[in-house]
């Protein structure tokens, strides 16, 4: 690529970088280069796009700012810079191709990557999403209980002042007595009742000296009502909601000087424990709310020590294999022979056939997923009475896994009959006939020269074909969902992958563990990984012979 | 030349930026002008109550000057109510199942409601008790729900009072071929527990022992003790192996519908089934679901639908008031019910609506000695595995080393 420094038609340019139509004489360089047409629907193109772009960065700056989040605020606005800069100027043509797709690389494949792995090393689930101080404040106010005994007071918000601005104050309404007080951060004092207006129900509607407000001013100011507690003898009126006060207690607090949390009643405490992010009592109780801390290996080490996953991970792992490489093959072997079928020049109404053949991957896999599971059905399932048997498909393992491999089979041949049809057109028929004049038979000819031809356009698709149905949790999770389950072991079933049986494990119990199932898939993704790097370098290896 | 292209096109893209983010700056001034009016609640729920819920909330929010949204999140709400409240962008307002409290409780999504003794007294008592979570109170309910069993009376005019009576009569009903199964009891490939539940009771098991303030102790787990096995031994002689009146064949997916479509008697289901079967046309009566012979009662799962108000909510204040002070009354409630007619948990509510449906009082009837669904934590723990045990047992397996290893999974899984 030619250097910024040298400017446009210098002598430093590389013939041949140029679009052959667009090379200028070289005597005018920097004019042509003006004069290239610039079309009317390209710059209306270019004008939307780039529009499009800083529209986007402006709705998206607005949040950034509202969290304060500078850094990220910064990356916005460069990244806006760059493109607006890379698109207006005529330099870097390669760039101007490369980057969107780069900028879509990193935000959809390389980010979800590194987050996956961040959070792989959290404790980071249901119990444990947020800080320690959220939980704190979680265990604080989900102990506030309402003093035994006590009134419940009608209540009205009011201020001193301005309804915008002026200092919060609660009126509230003793209904055993009908006596009101005016309460802040200070308590509760009488109110003289010559001063006050108070409406059937109790609530006070108008007092000197200050402004009640309505329910629409107050609940602007919603986060300082729910603030306010005015403190008591016993504990504090707080409010419940715009028109009812109590007075409450919490009973729980943090303290900071035990880094624990302590029962104001019981005198019980609970521990912060920072590896395990909850607090938790001398007899090992934990108080519900957690926070998220970073575990290390933890999550990691549990998938190689739990007798429970890495028991059964050897044979999941061994029919997930034979999986992925029976939906694949069998796929591929029904594909490929039907498309050598309709690709004989003998064969009559093959476009007939072929739109046909193709419905299958029209449907949406979802439902037709479902509608098999239904068919399976040992009762009442279509399969079962058209054929008069009585075989209870997904209560049996090996008729099961049969049965899933089976619908991966219905659900997937017209897509590889759609790629070798198309692949095998792309092979001249001279080849085949000039084995034939050689005198080899169908057979020979379609295994030496065919088959070849078609393994070196087809391989990436399989590989790729190989690692989806790796993962392919719709088709196990909507059809057996597993099943079935030895009686002695509901955790792993007969037909469960690697992917639905991690599942399992990470959201089946007490709550969803990101954390762990973060880990579960790192691991997974590795194994695809060099599953797929093997097979694209032997597929490589393949081209060099036959290309 | 080329300055001045790349300045037009810069300039009409800001432009098209400008008009762009246009609805973008009229937002800050959006949330200006209401805030001046009053503030904003935000409600989520499923799409039905969603439909339901907006007149009242748009009632609300013009009685009070604030404006109301009600949004509707067709699926996963309750994931989707957490990590939205844990990133700051959730709503003032949830409506949900009962037995969600525990998971929100312990993320700190939501926040206890104060209720006066005499809002309190207006509502079931079950009702009171499935929303009340370690001695607080969390939600207001609004509807219950619980399993009976639904009879078509054509085939079988009586309400069997045992299951003995009820496999009887359906063996009566097979031999002459006027039906093909004797209960569509939903089961499926991987079980259901809270289907089974009734019949797991009656035959003497239990999933959690109660501690002290009548809270579920999910360190006294049931499954796997003696008396769970004895239970299942009864569950699977009903089995496929056994009588055939459970199986697996039968599952969510066709369990109503082989009821209205008349191959058996006896449905167990809740009062979303009963639009489908009148839409079938049958005659039909709902009672309790029957007990073992001999057993103890057959106690369905007592499921509540509450209002809860979001820990993390912009506007809290009005939220409780939301929430405590305006759906504590029958209107909404009762609005809610002609939504999907579930039995409103507002007895004032229920008495309204009563006369004009019959088949709530028999719900309510049929779930008179249900038990409240357990919302602790570990609840999550025991659907699968327990479904899976059910089925397995149902399919012929050995009833001790099936509980006894569904136990150990079970136990294992609580923290």
């Amino acid at each position: 690529m030619s250097t910024p420094l040298s400017g446009p038609g210098s002598a430093t340019q590389a013939p041949g970088r140029e679009p052959a139509g667009s090379r200028p004489p070289r005597s005018r360089p920097s004019r042509t280069r003006d004069d290239a047409p610039i079309s009317l629907t390209g710059l209306a193109g270019k004008v939307l796009l780039l529009g499009l772009t800083a529209g986007v960065a402006v709705w998206a700056a607005f949040p950034l700012i509202a969290a304060g989040m500078w850094p990220g605020l910064a990356l916005l606005a460069a990244c806006t810079a760059g493109l607006f800069y890379l698109y207006l100027t005529r330099r870097h043509i390669p760039a101007k191709y490369l980057v969107p797709g780069t900028l879509f690389l990193i935000a959809f494949q390389v980010f979800p990557v590194l987050y996956t792995a961040s959070t792989a090393f959290t404790n980071f689930g249901d119990g444990h999403r947020g800080s320690k101080d959220d939980a704190i404040v979680a265990i604080g106010s989900s102990s506030v209980t309402q003093v035994p005994g006590s009134a419940e007071y009608a209540l009205s918000i009011a201020t001193k002042g301005d309804p915008a601005t002026g200092a919060l104050v609660f009126l509230v309404t003793d209904p055993g007595t009908g006596a009101v007080s005016v309460g802040d951060t200070d308590g509760l004092r009488r109110l003289d009742p010559a001063d006050v207006t108070v409406a059937t129900g109790g609530r006070v509607t108008a007092a000197d000296g200050y402004t009640v407000l309505t329910v629409g001013q107050a609940s602007s100011r919603s986060k300082e009502i729910t603030d306010l507690v005015v403190p008591t003898p016993g504990g504090a009126v707080r409010s419940s909601g715009l028109s009812r006060a109590y007075e409450g207690k919490a009973v729980r607090a943090y303290d900071a000087g035990c880094d624990c949390v302590r029962d104001a009643e019981t005198g019980q405490t609970w521990t912060a424990d920072a590896e395990a992010g909850a607090f938790v009592a001398a007899d090992g109780e934990r108080l519900a709310q957690g926070w998220k801390v970073n575990v290390g290996l933890t999550n990691f080490t549990r998938v190689l020590t739990d007798e429970n996953i890495s028991g059964p991970f050897l044979s999941s792992l061994i029919w997930n294999f034979a999986f992925a490489i029976g939906s694949t093959g069998g796929t591929f072997l029904l594909g490929m022979l039907i498309a050598l079928v309709l690709h004989s020049p003998r064969m009559r109404g093959t476009n007939f056939y072929r739109v046909l053949l193709v419905l299958p991957y029209a449907m949406p896999s979802f439902a037709m997923l479902l509608a098999w599971r239904d068919m399976f059905n040992a009762d009442f399932g279509l399969i079962n009475s058209l054929f008069g048997v009585n075989v209870d498909w997904f209560g049996q393992a090996w008729t099961a896994r049969f049965a899933v491999i089976l619908v991966q089979l219905w659900l997937g041949y017209p897509y590889m009959f759609l790629v070798a049809t198309g692949a095998l057109q792309a092979i001249p028929r001279e080849l085949t006939e000039a084995t034939s004049v050689d005198g080899a038979s169908p057979w020979q000819s379609f295994r030496a020269v065919t088959l070849p031809l078609l393994l070196v356009a087809l391989s990436p698709l399989l590989i790729s074909s190989f690692a989806f149905n790796f993962n392919n949790f719709n088709a196990i999770y909507l059809t057996t969902e597993g099943a079935p389950f030895p009686a002695d072991n509901p955790a792993n079933g007969a037909t469960d992958l690697l992917i639905t049986y991690t599942y399992r494990l990470a959201f089946g119990g007490q709550g969803a563990q990101f954390g762990f199932a973060a880990a579960i898939s790192l691991f997974i993704f590795a194994i695809v990984a060099v599953v797929s790097a093997v097979s694209f370098r032997r597929t490589r290896q393949q081209e060099e012979v036959y290309a | 030349m080329r300055i001045r292209t790349a300045g037009v096109v810069a300039l009409f893209a800001l432009a098209l930026a400008a008009s762009g983010c246009g609805g973008d700056s009229d937002e800050p001034a959006a949330k200006d002008t209401p805030k001046a009016a009053g503030g904003k609640l935000v409600i989520w729920a499923d799409d039905k109550r969603t439909a339901a819920l907006k007149p009242f909330a748009e009632k609300f929010g013009q009685e009070n000057g604030v404006t109301v949204e009600v949004q509707a999140v067709s699926k996963d709400l309750q994931t989707n109510f957490v990590t939205a409240s844990q990133q700051g962008s959730g709503p003032d307002v949830v409506v949900g199942a009962h037995d969600w409290i525990g998971n929100l409780v312990q993320n700190g999504a939501i926040d206890p409601v104060q209720l006066a003794a005499e809002q309190k007294s207006a509502f079931n008592a079950t009702a009171i008790k499935a929303v009340t979570f370690n001695g607080q109170l969390y939600g207001v309910p609004y509807a219950q729900e619980n399993l009976a069993l639904i009879r078509n009376t054509e085939l079988a005019p009586e309400a069997p009072k045992t299951i003995e009576d009820l496999v009887a009569a359906g063996k009566t009903l097979k031999a002459s071929k006027k039906a093909t199964e004797t209960l569509c009891l939903q089961v499926g490939q991987n079980g259901d527990a809270y289907h089974i539940y009734p019949l797991y009771t009656s035959a003497g098991g239990y999933l959690f022992g109660t501690g002290a303030n009548g809270d579920y102790d999910p360190k006294d787990l049931g499954v796997g003790k003696p008396e769970s096995i004895e239970a299942f031994k009864k569950i699977g002689a009903l089995g496929e192996k056994g009588a055939g009146v459970l199986k697996r064949s039968i599952a969510d997916t066709n369990s109503i519908a082989t009821f209205t479509g008349k191959k058996c008697a006896y449905l167990v289901s809740g009062p979303w089934a009963v639009a489908d079967v009148k839409k079938a046309n049958i005659k039909y009566d709902i009672s309790a679901i029957p007990g073992f012979a001999g057993g103890k009662e057959a106690q369905p799962f007592v499921g509540v639908q509450a209002f809860y108000v979001a820990a993390k909510g912009k506007n809290k204040a009005l939220a409780q008031e939301f929430v405590a002070n305006y759906t504590t009354t029958p209107e909404l409630a009762v609005a809610l019910y002609n939504a999907e007619p579930r039995p409103p948990a507002l007895t004032a509510a229920l008495d309204q609506v009563k006369g004009t449906d019959p088949d709530l009082a028999k719900f309510q009837e049929a779930g008179r000695n249900g038990q409240v669904l357990p919302a602790i934590p570990a609840m999550a723990a025991i659907w699968d595995p327990f479904g899976k045990a059910e089925a397995a047992v149902i399919g012929g397996a050995d009833p001790t080393s099936t509980i006894t290893a569904a136990g150990k999974t079970i136990s294992g899984q609580i923290k």
